[in-house]
């Protein structure tokens, strides 16, 4: 029977063969070894290409100034989360949380609707300082979630026994409590580095022309300059940077850890001081600046029209115009891309709950299969439109058939998320329950019937609705290898948002609020599937 | 075949794939800017029993590098808008198949292509327009040569377009590379810079910003269009008889744009009906209010406020396609390296 669950892995390992580690071996190939002038000179033009040497740099440098505004403003908020109580903490928690499930194209959608509202010359409407907000924006969530976790459970203890030798407030967090939190931090800071330095939607969308990242560049080089070699070389620089932050991630993992650690409302109470109720107002207001703007100019600017409103930029989403960009209505884009995601949900469902029970079954080949399909996470999304496009330029996913290589390249994104969602609730299962209902008499199918089934399909059902939300707003692979006659939304909306003219603004951002919409829901939907579901018997 | 493996491997992926398909449609991959009047284009379905799907694709180089990358079968009939910038490109990722367009005759001879896989359509000279009244209310001459515009004189009142982001930002730097050759032409832009040029991603940032007619800007010199001042009249708030800008006609660029039928249509014969159609005096007489460019067909008539406003170099410059080619990402680099850094 385990055979049988192992045998399971295989059809998972062949996706990620054809789907991945082909179209990895293309970018090395095209990027290394298959130019006119002989092998690694797509690789030396790059290194020797000071716009490209420059976008390198840009693409470090603002990931560190994205991830240095992230921890400035995470920190804090993390602090006030956990450590106090205050009415409201629980839906400031979940606002905090929203941005990070949002569509990048979205989040970029919404800083364009900010800044062109503001009075100019406050923040310019495209360059660095919209980019690192943006990036600031959606990675709070992963600092207030990782250093935010482990600090509600920290006991408190060796911070008031600082105060107690008479340690002021920041010296008593300095000595007792960051050495503790550190492992976290830094965690979290690594984790906010690969995604800055792997961002596209955010880049192409508030970048302009004089921010430019590798992922930019390589998009630009593909289809701009038309230039494969170019764009795959960037392709391996950028897995080069990848890859070793993540080895950066693997060590931290490994020495983070054994810190005693208490419930966390036993951590939790209400401000006492001024000083603390100051802290709680000062975060608060932060992140009402920070989240609450950029979402508010997001639906505003999207219902004004002229000098008044209404929902005229709604209305025309149905109207094929010729005049504007999209060969398709704005609704049948977004027909296309819940179908799209849809399917990508069901090949990641399929795909990851074998992969699950092949890993959950402890055979080898289970447990490899879930680390590879962890691989695609890694690899910027970029990289893998490229080496799908590189791919199945020719052959039966070409052309017409490029309708089934959109929802294949979204469900290699998604399926790791499912692995990850089902699988520990399968290890979880209490084995004494199986055996419990094999006492009484149950088949091993009847065993698996009445016990797993009913616990794993819950869990599917929210690994399904996070494989939806990540799939219908994948925009770097997808823009890869999505047709001009079936566009999906982001798609859409990053067109539209680099086109002149108010109708195409406000078509962009009211695409942008339905995306965010159909998002939230989904996720929330999830969010209530999951509440008290689980291990609770 | 493919359909019903599908089905069997994941049913739900149909659903994305699966369309009404109209019986006979052909596709026209093109740029954004295209455009034609309901009525000709209204006639020529009525007239073929085809109905046309206009799919743009992005700007005039996004547009053909979308079909390069999926030549084999590009989604599309026949594709418009490649122009002498890329013209090199597209045929060596030959994207067409050989086609002589019906009216081929009528077209001016200068504009007939070296390769019988394109067909001509239209032209534009990409030219320095100036603001007339600037230049009259402070008694200043409107400069003509491109060596006036690195004079002193007319220092800080020049905008440009960003070639690399740019196609007519592009099209201005070949001309200055054409006419006064390239090492002499990246000493002209060192110069066109210590003269305070400004340089913009696009040109709408250009025209509708940094332009004192257009943008309410501070540059009275724009990079732009010689069908710009006809333009000017006809989208003019209150009836002009004069056009308010000009053309320094001595600092033009010549574009061709180009169609095709593409290799991978599904319906040749169809594609084939379209691109005549492109060349027929009905599309080419739509062509100047459309999408302010100027027919290659010499007998047709131009509307009046092109009659009147438009003015074109009498010795027209522009260069060679395969030079183009060859030369364009380096010259791209360093207008970057002299220009921008």
């Amino acid at each position: 029977m385990s055979r049988g669950r192992t045998a399971l892995a295989v059809g998972p390992l062949a996706f990620l063969l054809l789907l991945f580690v082909v179209p990895l071996g293309r970018v090395l190939t095209v990027g290394l070894l298959d130019a006119e002038g002989g092998p690694l000179t797509p690789l030396l033009d790059v290194v020797a290409d000071p716009r490209l040497r420059e976008a390198a740099w840009f693409t470090l440098w603002q990931a560190v100034a994205s991830t240095g505004l992230t921890l400035a403003v995470g920190l804090p908020v993390a602090a006030v989360l956990s450590r106090l109580e205050f009415r409201g903490r629980r839906v400031v928690e979940a606002a905090v949380m929203v941005p990070f499930v949002l569509p990048t194209v979205v989040v970029g959608a919404a800083f364009v609707a900010l800044l062109g509202a503001l009075p100019s010359g406050l923040v310019p409407q495209r360059g660095v300082l919209p980019i690192l907000l943006a990036h600031a924006f959606f990675n709070v969530a992963v600092v207030v979630r990782t250093v935010g976790g482990l600090w509600q459970h920290l006991d408190p203890a060796p911070a008031l026994a600082a105060r107690g030798l008479g340690a002021g407030p920041l010296r008593a967090f300095l000595v007792a409590t960051l050495p503790r939190l550190r492992p976290a931090v830094a965690a979290a800071a690594v984790v906010v580095l690969l995604f800055t330095m792997t961002s596209f939607g955010v880049v192409l969308v508030l970048g302009g022309s004089g921010a430019a990242t590798l992922e930019v560049e390589i998009h630009r080089a593909t289809v701009r300059f038309l230039d494969l070699g170019t764009a795959a070389a960037l392709s391996v620089v950028q897995l080069v940077a990848v890859v070793a932050t993540l080895g950066v991630y693997a060590r931290l993992r490994r020495r983070a850890g054994s810190e005693r650690l208490r419930r966390a409302t036993a951590a939790r109470r209400r401000p006492r001081s001024a000083g603390e109720r100051t802290a709680v107002a000062a975060a608060l207001a932060v992140l009402g600046l920070l989240h609450g703007a950029p979402l508010a100019a997001l639906v505003l600017r999207s219902l004004r029209v002229g000098d008044g409103w209404g929902l005229a930029h709604y209305r025309t989403l149905d109207a094929p115009t010729r005049a504007a960009v999209l060969s398709v209505a704005p609704l049948e884009a977004l027909w296309n891309s819940i179908t799209i995601a849809a399917a990508a949900t069901a090949v990641a469902v399929l795909l990851g709950l074998a992969a699950a029970v092949a890993a959950a079954s402890g055979s080898r080949l289970g447990r490899f299969a879930d680390g590879a399909l962890m691989l695609p996470l890694g690899t910027s999304a970029v990289t893998l439109g490229l080496g799908l496009l590189l791919t199945f330029r020719t052959g039966p996913l070409a052309g017409r058939g490029a309708v089934l290589l959109v929802p294949l390249a979204q469900a290699l994104i998604a399926t790791p998320f499912v692995v990850r969602t089902v699988l520990p609730v399968l290890r979880d299962i209490d084995d004494r329950l199986r055996e419990a209902v094999a006492t009484l008499g149950a088949a091993p199918r009847r065993v698996r019937r009445e016990v797993d089934l009913p616990i794993v399909s819950r869990a599917t059902l929210v690994a399904a609705g996070f494989a939806f939300a990540i799939s219908v707003g994948e925009f770097g692979a997808t823009v890869f290898v999505a047709r001009a006659t079936s566009p999906t939304v982001p798609v859409a909306i990053e067109r539209a948002l680099g086109l002149p003219g108010a109708v195409n603004l406000g078509r962009a951002l009211a695409l942008s609020v339905l995306l965010a919409l159909l998002t939230g829901v989904v996720v929330l939907l999830v969010d209530r599937v999951r509440v008290g579901a689980l291990g609770r018997f | 075949m493919r359909r019903s493996l599908a089905t069997i491997a994941t049913g739900a992926l149909l659903v994305a794939g699966c369309g009404a398909e109209a019986p006979r449609t052909v596709t026209l991959l093109t740029h954004d800017s295209f455009d034609v009047s309901e009525e000709v284009l209204a006639a020529f379905e009525a007239e073929q029993g085809l109905e046309v799907r206009v799919v743009p694709l992005g700007d005039a180089g996004a547009a053909l590098n979308a079909v390069a990358l999926t030549a084999d079968d590009p989604g599309g009939d026949v594709l418009f808008g490649v122009d002498s910038t890329f013209l090199t490109r597209a045929l060596a990722a030959d994207v067409f198949l050989p086609h002589l367009a019906a009216d081929l005759d009528a077209v001016d001879p200068s504009f007939l292509p070296p390769d019988d896989r394109v067909t001509p359509v239209d032209f534009g000279d990409v030219c320095v327009n100036a603001d007339l009244a600037w230049f009259a209310d402070r008694g200043l001459a409107v400069p003509r040569t491109l060596e006036d515009l690195a004079d002193p004189a007319y220092r800080g009142l020049l905008v440009v377009q960003n070639p690399a982001t740019s196609s007519p930002g592009l099209a201005f730097l070949l001309g200055t590379i054409e006419r006064l050759g390239e090492e002499d032409a990246f000493r002209y832009w060192a110069e066109l810079r210590a003269n305070d040029v400004l340089v913009t991603d696009g040109w709408t940032d250009a025209y509708y910003g940094a332009f004192t007619h257009a943008g309410g800007g501070d540059r009275p010199l724009v990079v732009s269009y010689a069908s710009s001042p006809p333009a000017e009249v006809l989208f003019a708030e209150e009836p002009l008889d004069v056009a308010p800008t000009g053309v320094l006609l001595d600092t033009c660029h010549r574009q061709v744009e180009y169609a095709g039928v593409l290799r991978g249509a599904t319906d040749v014969g169809a594609a084939r009906a379209l691109v005549d159609a492109l060349l027929s005096p009905a599309f080419q007489a739509d062509l100047p209010l459309t999408m302010f460019v100027f027919p290659v067909r010499g007998d047709v008539a131009l509307p009046e406020v092109f009659a009147t406003h438009a003015v074109l170099p009498d010795a027209p410059v522009a260069m060679d396609p395969a030079r183009i080619d060859a030369g364009r990402e380096t010259w791209i680099a360093r207008f970057d390296a002299v220009v921008l850094r």
